[in-house]
């Protein structure tokens, strides 16, 4: 779609030519985030230096009733920065700057397109760390996190990014700058915070981030179990839990999982195992020692074959990267894989587990499992080849029967990738009618003419009764018996 | 035992909103002085009451929003557990719905979070009576915009809320409170390097010249911080923070208004008479003085904001005013969830 050349030249005036893409070639990069299945070359890209010129970019972009796609650095899993139809990126990668570190108030003042990992190692020699640990941390900008309201392996401890947050300055869809929060974590009015976090570039571009900062832990221990038996894993997490321990990170593999982790990083795992369960616990020396001692004794308990303590900080590296390379590991077993994002309660695990692996069977497509089980977040991983006929089809379909099986026990169609423009299906399950038409009320508030990320993370009505129509038919419930289609 | 008053609820808030009559959301009347007076029929919650699940190994609740918070604590405690957010009852009847609308939370504040950050899930009736669920009782979920922790705070005016589903947390294994002589200067600077380490730290409060630092974790751990810190050891540890979350110490004896000013922890004194105590490591500081605006405007030039938090004169706001674009805000999201403004009005700010 030609882009109006009024709106054009307004930008480059703006912002200054180079930072204002228009051919295909240079746009072409930023047509979808992590998502890959879903793709637009944007025919518009523009890139601001600061605040202010996001600030003029909006108000452009609102003189033309033009629609503005917020992205970080593109990692998103959920399509939420895909590009749309008419509208501009805006791109925030250039406002990379660390503005402030203050150890004594122990938090961090960034730009949003600062990376979450930067955060951590400009916080390291003042003995601090910034908590959320996406598994793209390297990559990721915080002000996507925000975005996201992203977790990572060692949220159970520590908490999502919306309980690390304490304020952000957000641009809203005039260009107006709103801060939200307070450096202080008390602000007088109702939470806003948590409105914005997690809300999908939906309600307002964030221009500036303040964390909390946390103090590294003195002493840190990583014990990794195996198991015959995924219950008995299931039923240790739920063990550890409740005698009173809360590790910084509990992680379960399957077998799949855990033998395309070991194939692909060497890092130790039992090949033998059904189930693997990483569990790390860190804090201050003698609390540590304390629950090691206790953790020990309630794996072995349970029943597990295998039980080992890292030795040092290279074991634990060692052991972590399995874990952490799990999505590229089992990638490598298939030409495509799709990662879902399912949070159910603990305690229903081995049966959706049993029940994931009927559909999977059923479906003709293999699932591993990876799991933050402390706070039961699954990620079954469907292997498929987009180059054959309908697969890439059956493996969404099989995906979306995944998420109303998670729904169905209680638990939510995304624990932290977002809903962006895959699982807008999904949500029609999860939501009625009214609880939708409020979202779309408090975008109303936030995004009067519906420019900011139009399309995205909360689906139509309209399009909730298509989806209603498709998933009813042949008459069943999907929970009840998983239909076929 | 599970009481569901639901469809009581709702026919008299869609009774109301018919009629334009002005509700006054009652729990257990005890926080009755937070925030501004509201004129209306009171609405009361209390009939609607129970926990509805508690699995420990999950680390949630959920209740009716009615349920005493007497009811949900000790629910919590007979399985090792709390609130960790140490939620103030000011007085007997004080329900967990109520908690959940004020937001308060006691001394851990500054360390074990907010009560929003411990907010999964709710189901909230609307002013124009709606019952509409968000959240769920699940840790991770972003699953739509996060209005079960927009409810946090709220005071009411958002929607009545019916039940509420809360993440949870495991005591510690055990705690210890130091006390050592201190001025407010000495105070702040301990604050201030105690916020360098990694120390334990659970609360930390300052009054009547006397340091109060509170630690948990294992014995041996806490013996470790006992040589490290110094101080003496106090015997009735729990009785003293709980004077301070209950505001029954005697610092809050008596009808001068309480100031409560929010500022960092790192801010030096403020220019006001009677006090301070100072909690959550000095980052609340409470005052008793006239109720002039002198606390609002120390307050926001030491780079925070007070609160007129108790005996407030009934033509003074209680918490400091919004920037404008963000006050549109407020305005605009209650009209989303009581577009009749019948909920509470005026509890938060005057023309909400």
């Amino acid at each position: 779609m030609a882009t109006d050349p009024a709106l054009l030249r307004a930008l480059r005036e703006a912002l200054g030519s180079d930072s204002v893409l228009t051919a295909a070639e240079s746009c072409v990069a930023f047509e979808c985030d992590a998502l890959t299945a879903h793709r637009r070359t944007p025919d518009l890209v523009v890139l601001p230096g600061s605040t202010a010129e996001v600030q003029s970019v909006l108000r452009i972009a609102a003189a033309h009733g033009t629609p503005v796609v917020a992205r970080g650095a593109g990692t998103g899993l959920s399509g939420g920065a895909l590009p749309v139809e008419g509208g501009l990126l805006l791109v925030l990668s250039k406002l990379d700057r660390i503005l402030e570190i203050d150890p004594a108030r122990r938090l961090a003042r960034v730009q949003p397109g600062v990376t979450n990992l930067a955060i951590s190692e400009a916080a390291k020699p003042h003995g601090l760390f910034y908590a959320p640990d996406p598994s793209s941390q390297v990559a990721c900008t915080i002000g996507g996190n925000v975005a996201e309201n992203s977790g990572g392996v060692h949220c159970l401890k520590y908490g999502l990014t919306v309980h690390n947050l304490l304020e952000v300055c957000l641009a809203t869809c005039d260009g107006e700058i709103v801060t939200i929060g307070s450096a202080l974590g008390e602000a007088p009015g109702l939470s806003l915070l948590p409105l914005i976090t997690g809300s999908e570039g939906m309600l307002g571009v964030v221009v500036e981030v303040t964390v909390r900062l946390v103090p590294l832990p003195e002493r840190v221990e990583l014990l990794m179990a195996g198991f015959d038996d995924v219950s008995r894993c299931a039923g240790a997490v739920g063990r550890i839990v409740a005698a009173g321990i809360i590790p910084a990170g509990l992680e379960m593999m399957d077998g799949p999982a855990l033998r395309a982790a070991e194939a692909f990083a060497r890092c130790g795992y039992p090949l033998d195992a059904t189930a693997l369960l990483l569990c790390e616990l860190d804090g201050l020396e003698h609390d540590v020692a304390h629950q090691l001692r206790e953790v020990e004794s309630i794996l072995r308990d349970c029943g597990a074959t295998s039980v080992r303590v890292a030795m040092d900080a290279a074991e634990r590296a060692r052991m972590w990267s399995g874990r952490k390379s799990a999505f590229p590991a089992v990638g490598r077993l298939a030409p495509d894989y799709y990662c879902m994002d399912g949070t159910i309660p603990r305690r229903h695990l081995a049966s959706v587990l049993e029940r994931i692996a009927a559909m999977s069977r059923e479906a003709g497509l293999p699932v591993a499992n990876v799991f933050h089980a402390g706070d039961g977040n699954l990620h079954p991983l469907i292997l498929f080849d987009a180059g054959r006929d309908d697969e890439l089809e059956r493996a969404e379909r099989l995906g979306a029967e995944i998420l109303e099986l998670c729904v169905a026990v209680g638990g939510t169609v995304t624990g932290e990738h977002g809903v962006g423009v895959e699982k807008l299906g999904p949500m029609c399950s999860q939501f009625g009618p009214e609880e939708l038409e409020a979202f779309h009320a408090i975008k109303r508030v936030f995004d009067p003419t519906g420019r900011l990320n139009p399309g995205k993370a909360v689906p139509t009505l309209a399009r909730c009764a298509d989806y209603g129509a498709m998933r009813v038919h042949g008459g069943k419930l999907p929970f009840s018996h998983l239909p076929r289609f | 035992m599970d009481r569901d008053s639901t469809e009581a609820l709702v026919a008299q808030v869609r009774e109301a909103t018919a009629r334009g009559t002005p509700l006054r959301i009652i729990g257990g009347d005890t926080k009755r002085f937070y925030g501004r007076a509201v004129t209306g029929v009171p609405l009361e919650t209390r009939g609607h009451s129970g926990v509805l699940s508690h699995d420990p190994a999950e680390l949630v609740l959920t209740a009716r929003g009615g349920t005493p918070l007497a009811e949900v604590e000790a629910q919590l405690a007979s399985h090792g557990q709390r609130l960790p957010f140490e939620p103030p009852h000011f007085g007997a009847g004080s329900t967990i719905g109520g908690a959940v609308a004020c937001g308060l939370a006691g001394p851990a504040r500054a360390w074990a979070g907010a009560l929003r950050d411990y907010v999964l899930g709710v189901r909230v009736l609307t002013g124009d009576g709606r019952v509409l669920r968000f959240g769920g009782e699940v840790m991770k979920n972003v699953a739509g915009y996060d209005v079960a922790r927009l409810m946090a705070g709220s005071l009411g005016i958002l929607g009545v809320l019916l039940d509420v589903s809360l993440k949870v947390l495991p005591r510690p294994a055990a705690e210890r409170t130091l006390a050592l002589e201190v001025d407010q200067g000495g105070a702040l600077d301990r604050f201030a390097s105690l916020g360098r380490t990694a120390l334990p730290l659970s609360a930390g409060s300052w009054v009547d010249g006397r340091l109060y630092l509170r630690f948990e974790g294992c014995d041996a751990t806490l013996q470790s911080v006992e040589r490290r810190v110094g101080g003496e050891a106090i015997p009735d540890a729990d009785a003293f923070w709980t004077s301070l979350r209950e505001q029954t110490h005697p610092f809050f004896a008596g009808a001068l208004p309480l100031w409560r000013c929010t500022v960092s922890a790192l801010a030096p004194p403020l220019p006001l008479d009677g006090g301070p105590l100072m909690e959550w490591n000095g980052l609340q500081r409470w005052y008793r003085c006239a109720p002039d605006t002198q606390a609002f405007a120390a307050a926001a030039t030491a780079g925070g904001h007070a609160t007129l938090f108790r005996h407030r004169p009934d033509d003074a706001d209680a918490f400091a005013p919004l920037a404008r674009p963000v006050m549109r805000l407020h305005r605009d999201l209650k009209r989303v969830f009581d577009p009749a403004g019948i909920l509470n009005p005026g509890r938060l700010y005057s023309d909400l």
